[in-house]
């Protein structure tokens, strides 16, 4: 390569990089403009139309007793689980971590099966199950357990997802150190290991609970009268009621947003 | 070709990596950039290369201003610290990427890969994934990857850090001998004096985004020009107030003119060598270093008094 | 941690159990009452127009949202991990938001901004474009529903893969888009295939953003999960026997799915 070419490209090359960008900023402002014309204008849409008849307006349509019901009945139902996603999502982990038995990679692939199944065929299977013609005569569909039964069904893998992982990563030595000082395996699995996956139990079960709280195809064959939020929201858009579902939503999308800045504090505590 | 490094200055943040540093790195040399980590080396040799852009000052290639110029316009061949191979190539194609950049003929690239695969006697592996390779090959391939595009300037950061004692002690030969066969001007980062040291004709100690002395291996040893320098090249007592060098101290076992009373408290025996602690009238402790013979000839103990003698200034300008 | 025998041998039975009850009898019997009639009488439900059609529209949908998200998902990951520009924390904040906003209110949002009445739906309508109750806003619904899913597989392992592989390619001479594809693709094809996988599994099986702004006309805006939904809510044994051919369509290609998602597993666990 001459030498001289350096001295000739000088100037042009100064100019570029005087007008030069910091690195990804034309990406930035792709995947900005994407996000904005596919996510942030249409959920603000949801906001304006909530709110563009006063606050009144808005107050009305979520302290009404279809909505109060239907938020209570889906926030009580999505913490309830959460708190059984954790526990039995722990085990389960523990179990595909820990354990050794014939099948276990079909067992742990399984896993994934409420991720990759879509949801109306979870809401047709557990209708096969437990609707009207359920072969056991259990006839959970339009009740509140068939409703959690559903949202167990799709959040089956966020905590054993998030646990499992940790778990593999998880020091041995530490829990034989433990035995070692004569602690039982109780004492153990609480004072050693729980305290190591408790965050990824915490933001697996954040997760389940988000999921949940929006959760619709799975619950939208079974849920006939109890009124899940995201079911009143859709039969208000049914019957031209934009402004009551918009108002509705932003409550959901608020309990969104507190469950995602909680995983994310979540996650920074982690990274630490 | 030169290099010239003007009053270049990097921040990250409030982080003052680079302190407003100048450096001439002449034609042919082999220059070692020295310092703790954090001093700014690595971000210097960056800086050379176009990796990372300064916020103030100038790079010159052979006194052609290329600050603006894009790594892959600067004609430079850079190798990482842990070799940056690319693992989803085999070594040949490692080796050959420069080369297929810039579109060469497919005989050229062959004979040229051929040529540098032999030189770093990788011909048996090319086939091979580097992460079927052992630490040492893999910084060689790293090596041949560089020089397979003739580069004007080779820059190496850190290049031994993550090898094993002896494989390292045996690239440094084979890159001075490199060095020796191909000229290519080639500033080297470390934070290990001994390499430094062996390798390079020219050191340049760093220490706080700042360059502290430059010179050849002998001057910045024996001339340091602050305690920084001497401390950093090698092991230095505290004497008078001044650092010294344990193997300038000499003990003897009855008072001299201008020689301190101390009582030794340690005598270690470490091969070649032996070590002696000694404490100092003012409580701090200093060690001097002789022979086995020197030692013998002493016959120094715990406890024993003797008296340590610091070189003088007058016969440090004699020896120059 | 030493768990006896008898203790992993109950941990082991609770966790498959669960999953039995929860997965796999669901499943198994939605297989019974599908071919309970016979293969053929299924296949005839299979093979009804508009449930060819329907599986014709879902193909397609997937066919425009995945390679969109794809390629968003590239950009967006380079600019998360390796960009130096201002605004990264706030985009990677806000690509989450897919994940925890009910499928019911992302219909919602688009017929507030694309519909009749709309923030841009009169533009729309007024150019002969129509989106809500057309395959459009089935495409765009799908696309807001199914988009962090790439990125969220593909920056962890751009960042795994590290920066100095494409730093030597620039200092050999590569130009950035020569260091891009011979370099950064490579190292992060698995990770991009994944979240093609996990992106698809959504696509294909969306039903509450798509029930919301498709029309549900068969032949023109019914995907194969509306297509379950409306059979079933049907009366009578014969659509209930059509809802499950449907939903069993929806299992094999889910199925498909989760099959790949093992063998990309495991190689993207190899990368790493």
């Amino acid at each position: 390569m001459a030498v001289g070419s350096y001295a000739e490209a000088r100037a042009p090359a100064r100019r570029r990089a005087l007008a030069r960008a910091p690195r990804g900023t034309l990406g930035l402002g792709i995947s900005m403009i994407y996000l904005s014309v596919f996510v942030l204008i249409p959920l603000a849409a949801v906001v304006v139309k909530a709110v563009e008849q006063g606050p009144t307006a808005f107050f009305d349509s979520i302290t009404n007793s279809v909505a109060l019901t239907a938020l209570g009945v889906t926030l009580g139902s999505s913490l309830v689980v959460a708190a059984i996603g954790a526990v039995m999502g722990t085990l389960v982990a523990w179990v595909l971590v820990r354990d050794r038995f014939p099948g276990q990679r079909l067992v742990n692939s399984l896993i994934d099966l409420p991720f990759a199944l879509p949801t109306i065929v979870a809401a047709i299977t557990l209708i096969a199950l437990y609707g009207p013609n359920s072969p056991f005569g259990l006839s959970l569909a339009y009740t509140r357990a068939g409703v959690l039964l559903a949202f167990l069904f799709v959040t089956l893998p966020f905590v054993v997802r998030s646990v499992q992982p940790v778990l593999i990563d998880l020091d041995p030595e530490a829990e034989e150190c433990a035995a070692s000082l004569g602690a039982s395996n109780i004492t153990t699995f609480r004072r050693i290991v729980l305290p190591a996956i408790r965050p990824a139990i915490a933001s697996g079960a954040a997760l389940a609970f988000a999921r949940a709280v929006g959760e619709f195809g799975a619950v939208v064959l079974l849920a006939g009268k109890v009124q899940i939020a995201s079911i009143v929201i859709f039969a208000d858009i049914e019957s031209d009621a934009p402004q009551a579902a918009a108002s509705l939503s932003v409550v959901l999308l608020a309990i969104s947003l507190i469950v995602l800045v909680l995983l994310r504090l979540l996650g920074n505590r982690n990274a630490r | 070709m030169r290099i010239d490094v003007l009053d270049v200055g990097k921040r990250f943040g409030e982080f003052v990596a680079l302190d407003d540093v100048s450096l001439e790195v002449a034609e042919g040399s082999l220059t070692a950039l020295l310092g703790p980590s954090g001093s700014g080396k690595s971000t210097l040799l960056r800086i050379i290369a176009g990796l990372e852009a300064p916020d103030s000052g100038e790079i010159q290639l052979d006194g052609a201003d290329v600050t603006p110029a894009r790594p892959q316009d600067r004609g430079i061949g850079f190798v990482f610290q842990h070799y940056a191979p690319f693992n989803h190539m085999s070594v040949r194609e490692n080796v050959a990427f420069g080369l297929r950049i810039r579109k060469r003929p497919k005989a050229e690239v062959k004979a040229k890969v051929d040529e540098l695969l032999a030189l770093v006697g990788l011909t048996a592996w090319s086939g091979q994934r580097p992460a079927q390779l052992s630490g040492g090959q893999r910084q060689r391939m790293a090596l041949a990857r560089a020089l397979a595009v003739d580069p004007r300037v080779l820059l190496l950061d850190e290049p031994f850090g993550a090898l094993d004692a002896n494989v390292r002690a045996e690239l440094r030969l084979w890159l001075r001998r490199l060095h020796d066969e191909q000229h290519v001007t080639t500033v080297l980062v470390t934070h290990d004096q001994e390499e430094a040291m062996e390798v390079s004709d020219t050191i340049a100690v760093m220490h706080e985004g700042n360059i502290e002395q430059v010179g050849s291996p002998q001057q910045v040893y024996d001339h340091p020009v602050n305690d920084f320098v001497m401390g950093f090249l090698g092991p230095a007592v505290r004497m008078e107030g001044e650092l010294v060098r344990p193997h300038d101290l000499r003990l003897s076992l009855e008072p001299e003119n201008g020689a301190t009373e101390a009582v030794v408290t340690r005598v270690v025996h470490l091969g070649f060598e032996v070590r002696v602690e000694v404490e100092l009238p003012d409580k701090t402790q200093a060690r001097a270093q002789m022979t086995r013979a020197q030692a013998r000839e002493l016959e120094l103990g715990p406890g024993d008094t003797v008296y340590v003698q610091a070189p003088h200034k007058e016969r440090e300008k004699v020896k120059v | 941690m030493r768990v006896s025998r008898r203790a992993t041998l109950s941990l082991r039975t609770v966790a498959i159990g669960y999953l039995v009850v929860l997965l796999l009898v669901p499943l198994g019997l939605v297989f019974y009452r599908t071919f309970e009639h016979g293969f053929g009488y299924a296949w005839s439900w299979m093979t009804t127009p508009a449930a060819i059609s329907a599986l014709w529209l879902t193909l397609v949908i997937a066919a425009i949202a995945v390679p969109l998200n794809t390629i968003f998902g590239i950009i967006c990951s380079y600019v998360l991990v390796r960009g130096r520009v201002r605004g990264r924390a706030i985009l990677d904040s806000l690509i989450d938001l897919p994940f925890v906003v009910s499928p019911v209110i992302v219909g919602l949002a688009l017929i507030l901004v694309y519909g009749e009445g709309g923030w841009f739906g009169n533009w729309f309508i007024s150019h002969g474009i129509p989106i809500i109750y057309a395959p459009a806003g089935m495409v765009i619904a799908t696309v807001f529903v199914s988009l962090p899913f790439v990125v969220r597989e593909v920056a962890p392992v751009l960042r795994a893969a590290g920066e100095e592989q494409e730093e030597a390619a620039a200092t050999l001479g590569a130009s950035s888009w020569q260091t891009f594809r011979r370099v950064t693709l490579p190292s992060i094809r698995w990770g991009v295939a994944y979240g093609v996988v996990l992106t698809s599994a959504r696509a294909l099986g969306e039903i509450g953003a798509v029930l919301v702004v498709s029309s549900n006309v068969a032949g023109s805006t019914l995907s194969l999960p509306l297509l379950v939904y409306q059979r079933d809510s049907q009366i009578g044994p014969a659509a209930s026997s059509g809802a499950y051919a449907a939903a069993m369509e929806l299992i094999v290609i889910s199925l498909l799915v989760l099959v790949g998602m093992m063998l990309l597993g495991k190689r993207r666990e190899e990368v790493r």
